[in-house]
């Protein structure tokens, strides 16, 4: 049953901040924070006493058993609620869900909701493989030697057995992805890619390529989200989150239920209900490409395309600018870069500039309505966004 | 972990009757008799009913690869030696899952719907169930 509450209620997002994504020199955990925190607060029209909410994530480079309050600390904030969240990759997309409950359930004013990392020049991208390698289950996977695009590389595996995708459509992600982040001066590369060149790329994890892989970046991203009575003082208070919704059904890729639908399509389907629209009205996509795979997977399990259809439709141009699903207009984790939980939160952030009219070469003409998605694990942790233009 | 020993298996009391199975050449597997259903990893409860009606069963070690990749830059210095190398998802005929390397085989020759046996392999003191084709392929290099 739908349950579309009332727009007037529902929170908003006032204020959105980034860093560039790459090698920062210099850059820690916490200067990331503030940097992206800053300009959040900017952009929202606040200062960090009228912050009543923190909501963080966590850092690989220096993990701390409570990372909101050492950010909060660190920031000057002493706020009346404060909490960490680990999903993984869906924790960007989480975050906002939290302040978001937090903000209609009248608790909280003015939520932040921050994360970054150094991870390339805070650990080195050996360390932040093998790091990251550690998710997996310590004696049933991890002794068998799985890096995390070999768990993504076992999807990819079944999901091309069963629906026929081919490493050309998953090269045309990868191709569209970089044409985007060309178009964004903060992301991490930008010169343009091909077919072929990620075909030519080395083999990381059969059938995936360094090409068809994320990066591992420095950088930080951050978003306020307000009581919409609070919004009305903000620069630019035009974004509500009119959609959330999450989907759980594993975290070990061994244990996973199936192989080519995910907990993705639970989340979805909860943020479409509750937004009281489908998959067909949305304007603008920023969805979780960890992997090229990552990226087609989802799209056909959140019902953007038919099973089998989104390799086709990507080669054709569907996601691309000018598609009927402009998607990752950012560049994405493949090509903007990606730093941790701050990597999904970059997601929300360039879906609040498209609402807002304000990306630039990027823009996606009058886009009204915008869905973000985040992956944690393997496909295991899902959060879904709808936003809409007020 | 210093990344240039393999990783073991950090066992618990309710995994070690699987990992001593391992070291007696059997392969374990939980059954829970409330509600007649197999499950891997081994846990304190069934996953499905919660009770803790489970009881150890011996596997005949044979099944099918379900989805596989081939593993180029390894996770550590630890597995340099052995790239390229296979890492299948592998259903067990009697109906549980299961992560494993594919070996003794060309791992590029490795495919869904392959028919494979479990292998036991020594690592220090721990003996890890591997996987190997029944019927093996000629490796590619030999032409
Ligand atoms: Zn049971």
């Amino acid at each position: 049953m739908r349950r579309v509450r009332t727009l007037s209620r529902r929170a908003r997002i006032t204020g959105a901040g980034d860093t560039a994504f790459g090698e920062l020199a210099g850059s820690s955990p916490l200067s990331l924070h503030a940097e992206a925190t800053c300009a959040a607060l900017a952009d929202a029209g606040i200062d960090n006493a009228k912050v009543d909410g923190i909501v963080c994530a966590y850092s690989l480079v220096e993990p701390h058993l409570m990372l909101s309050s050492v950010v909060a600390e660190y920031l000057g904030i002493r706020p009346g609620y404060s909490a960490a969240i680990q999903l993984g990759g869906a924790t960007g997309c989480a975050m906002v869900m939290h302040a978001a409950l937090l903000i209609e359930s009248g608790r909280c004013r003015h939520v932040l909701v921050v994360a970054g990392d150094n991870r390339l020049s805070g650990m080195s991208r050996d360390g932040a493989v093998a790091a990251l390698a550690r998710v997996g289950h310590a004696q049933f996977e991890v002794p068998y030697g799985p890096t995390v695009p070999a768990y993504y590389a076992l999807v990819a595996s079944r999901y091309m057995h069963e629906y026929g995708v081919t490493p050309d459509h998953l090269a045309h992600v990868a191709v569209t992805m970089r044409r985007h982040a060309a178009l964004h001066p903060g992301a991490q590369l930008r010169k343009p890619i091909t077919v072929e060149e990620v075909q030519a790329s080395r083999l990381i994890a059969k059938p995936l390529r360094l090409l068809d892989c994320c990066l591992v970046s420095d950088g930080a991203a951050a978003v306020v989200v307000s009581a919409p009575e609070a919004a009305s003082g903000a620069a630019d208070p035009r974004v509500a989150v009119i959609g959330m919704g999450q989907g759980h059904t594993h975290e070990h890729i061994s244990q996973a239920p199936s192989l080519t639908e995910f907990g993705c399509g639970d989340a979805a389907r909860r943020a479409f209900g509750e937004a009281g629209v489908a998959a067909s009205d949305i304007d603008v996509a920023e969805i979780y490409d960890s992997f090229t795979i990552t990226l087609l997977v989802e799209l056909e399990s959140m019902g953007f395309f038919a099973k089998g259809e989104a390799g086709p439709g990507i080669a054709a141009g569907a996601i691309g600018l000018d598609g009927r699903l402009p998607t990752n207009t950012h560049g994405g984790l493949l090509s903007f870069g990606h730093s941790g939980a701050a990597g999904g939160l970059t997601h929300v952030v360039e879906a609040v500039r498209q609402l807002r009219g304000r990306a630039d070469a990027r823009q996606v003409p009058d886009a009204k309505l915008a869905f973000v998605h985040g992956d944690g694990g393997v496909l295991s942790a899902h959060c879904s966004l709808v936003l809409a233009r007020t | 972990m210093s990344g240039t020993e393999k990783p073991l298996p950090p066992m618990t009391a309710e995994t070690r009757p699987f990992w001593d199975g391992c070291r007696a050449g059997e392969l374990r597997y939980q059954y829970c008799r409330a509600c007649d259903r197999v499950q891997f990893y081994p846990r304190s409860i069934c996953a499905r009913c919660g009770r803790s009606a489970l009881e150890w069963r011996r596997s005949n070690g044979t099944g099918t690869v379900y989805a596989f990749t081939v593993v180029y830059r390894p996770p550590s210095a630890a597995f340099a030696a052995d790239v390229p190398y296979a890492i299948a998802l592998v259903d067990l005929d009697e109906g549980f899952r299961m992560m494993t390397n594919v070996i003794d085989c060309d791992p590029e020759a490795v495919a869904i719907g392959d028919r494979v046996r479990v292998v036991f392999e020594r690592r220090a003191d721990t003996v890890l169930p591997h996987f190997t084709p029944v019927h093996p392929h000629t490796p590619k290099e030999r032409g």
